[in-house]
């Protein structure tokens, strides 16, 4: 059990920030550039951690406990689903709520953080994120009750086991469907990705994730970072895991067929980002709606 | 296959419920004739009958009536549906309602035994009542026939589970009635736009001096 939860946790530390190169040097090829090298956020997570703190004399301990909280959540996420054919080293009844609301905690500290500023333009963004991630959620709880259904099983782990494979090809295949693309849809929208959110811009009107930690900065800034790319990695292990149920024998060939669906999933986020332009804001609720109604979809189907 | 297509159908309907643009809508909906140009050799495997039924959906559905409305939407110019009676949002919601309520109805009809558990007559039921939305809570006239067209083709998807008991006559005639009702409609639409300049379908039931 040990072993497994530092293995795990191994895996997630040393792989994270490589989906974000990945994405980087997609947007960059199709926009026919070079583009940083592929080991870019390495070296600006590298940077970042030996600067020193700056903090306002107007913040309290909560500036800090943002990026702290927003590290060591999806640390505790990971260890609660599978990557790929590694099973989940924590495991209990219920653990897909905890799964839910660990990432709302952190999106609690970093919206808190970013009022503990006192700057009206972040306290602008904290809203905003709020309030797409409150719509956000229905969609990741009823998309997890719809695998819950499929596997007969209230845990992350028994929810995204073997029996997925057989779960496509039996009659739930297209509620599976439906719920694949919700979950990119979560994925790109918790991920402030660009149909919703852009990651590069400093520009207040467009930006809802970036505004929030706009006043951090060395090492606590690294912290945000780290964290953001860790986020991604597990959403995009649940994702990874539908698409790819298939499971061999050995424990590293599993393990080297989740990393590949990680990477191939970022060079997908890639493509996305350069062949879409940002939707308007008002937009953004509209879609997460119909993201909600399709999962409620899939609900009925695996229901009737 | 064709529960993966049913669901493709589905999900147009959804998409044309929730879309403002009117040319992304004809296109929808013109692909959802195509996909329903499909449905026949799927279910009923690769007959002269079933290609026959699929080729002539495929020219109407898929080709002819969705050239036909693009040219009349660039002869009135008009891109958007701007102020619908139920807002987008809401009307999409009612969708799924409707679609949810489909696939529950469905299980209580007495259905022969092999149209049990599919998707077809949901979807059926579903293409259709989101049709009947369509018509019912859009002002623009062209919208109104796209929800029509949306309409027939859940009545399509019905006639061709029947399609191996019903004689060709009877389908031939389905299809024959779209085409005349889109004639119709494409001629009321020129009319109105030469006489009247605008095809707001509130503005229509008030009289003229």
């Amino acid at each position: 059990m040990f072993s497994r939860i530092v293995l795990q946790l191994a895996v997630l530390l040393l792989f994270a920030p490589l989906p974000l190169g990945v994405i980087n040097k997609t947007k960059a090829l199709f926009a026919g550039r070079v583009g940083p090298p592929l080991l870019q956020p390495y070296y600006d997570l590298a940077r970042l951690w030996r600067k020193g703190f700056v903090f306002s004399r107007t913040t309290t301990w909560i500036f800090l406990a943002g990026p702290v909280v927003g590290l060591v959540v999806p640390l505790l996420a990971a260890l609660l689903i599978p990557f790929g054919g590694l099973p989940a080293p924590v495991s209990f009844t219920g653990d897909l709520i905890l799964f839910v609301y660990l990432f709302g905690l952190a999106r609690f500290f970093t919206a808190a953080a970013a009022l503990d500023t006192g700057s009206s333009f972040e306290g602008m963004g904290a809203a905003r994120e709020v309030f797409f991630s409150c719509l956000a959620e229905p969609t990741l709880l009823l998309a997890l009750l719809v695998l819950a259904r499929g596997a007969g099983s209230l845990t992350l782990g028994a929810l995204l086991g073997p029996q997925l494979a057989g779960q496509w090809q039996g009659g739930a295949g297209a509620a599976l469907g439906l719920i694949v693309v919700c979950l990119f849809v979560l994925l790109l929208v918790e991920n402030s990705r660009i149909p919703f959110d852009d990651p590069n811009t400093h520009l207040e009107l467009t930006m809802i994730h970036e505004v929030m930690v706009l006043d951090h900065s060395g090492p606590a800034f690294g912290m945000i970072l780290y964290g953001a790319a860790m986020k991604l990695m597990v959403m995009g292990a649940l994702l990874v895991r539908l698409i790819l149920p298939w499971q061999t024998a050995s424990p590293l060939l599993d393990l080297l067929l989740f990393l590949g669906g990680q990477l191939a999933l970022a060079v997908l986020i890639g493509v996305v980002e350069s062949s879409m332009a940002r939707l308007k804001l008002p937009r953004v609720p509209q879609v997460l709606v119909g993201t909600t109604l399709l999962s409620v979809l899939a609900l009925v189907l695996v229901l009737r | 296959m064709a529960n993966l297509l049913l669901l493709a159908v589905i999900l147009i309907n959804f998409y044309t419920l929730g879309s403002a643009r009117l040319v992304a809508c004809i296109r929808a909906v013109a692909l959802q004739g195509a996909l329903l140009a499909l449905l026949p050799l799927v279910i009923h495997g690769p007959s002269g009958h079933a290609l026959l039924l699929g080729l002539g959906a495929l020219a109407f559905k898929g080709v002819f009536i969705p050239w036909l409305l693009l040219r009349a939407i660039r002869e009135i110019r008009i891109r958007r549906e701007m102020e619908p009676y139920i807002g987008f949002v809401a009307t999409l919601l009612l969708g799924v309602l409707l679609t949810a309520g489909a696939l529950i109805f469905a299980d209580f009809l007495p259905l022969a035994k092999e149209h049990l558990g599919g998707l077809s007559v949901p979807a059926a039921l579903a293409t259709m009542f989101s049709g009947f939305l369509l018509l019912i809570t859009r002002r623009k006239a062209l919208t109104q026939v796209l929800g029509y067209l949306v309409m027939e083709n859940g009545i399509f998807i019905f006639a061709v589970l029947l399609s191996e008991a019903i004689p060709l006559m009877v389908e031939a005639g389905i299809l024959l009635d779209l085409l005349v009702g889109i004639f119709v409609m494409g001629i009321v639409l020129n009319h109105i736009n030469q006489e009247f300049s605008t095809i707001n379908t509130e503005r229509l039931t008030a009289l003229k001096e």
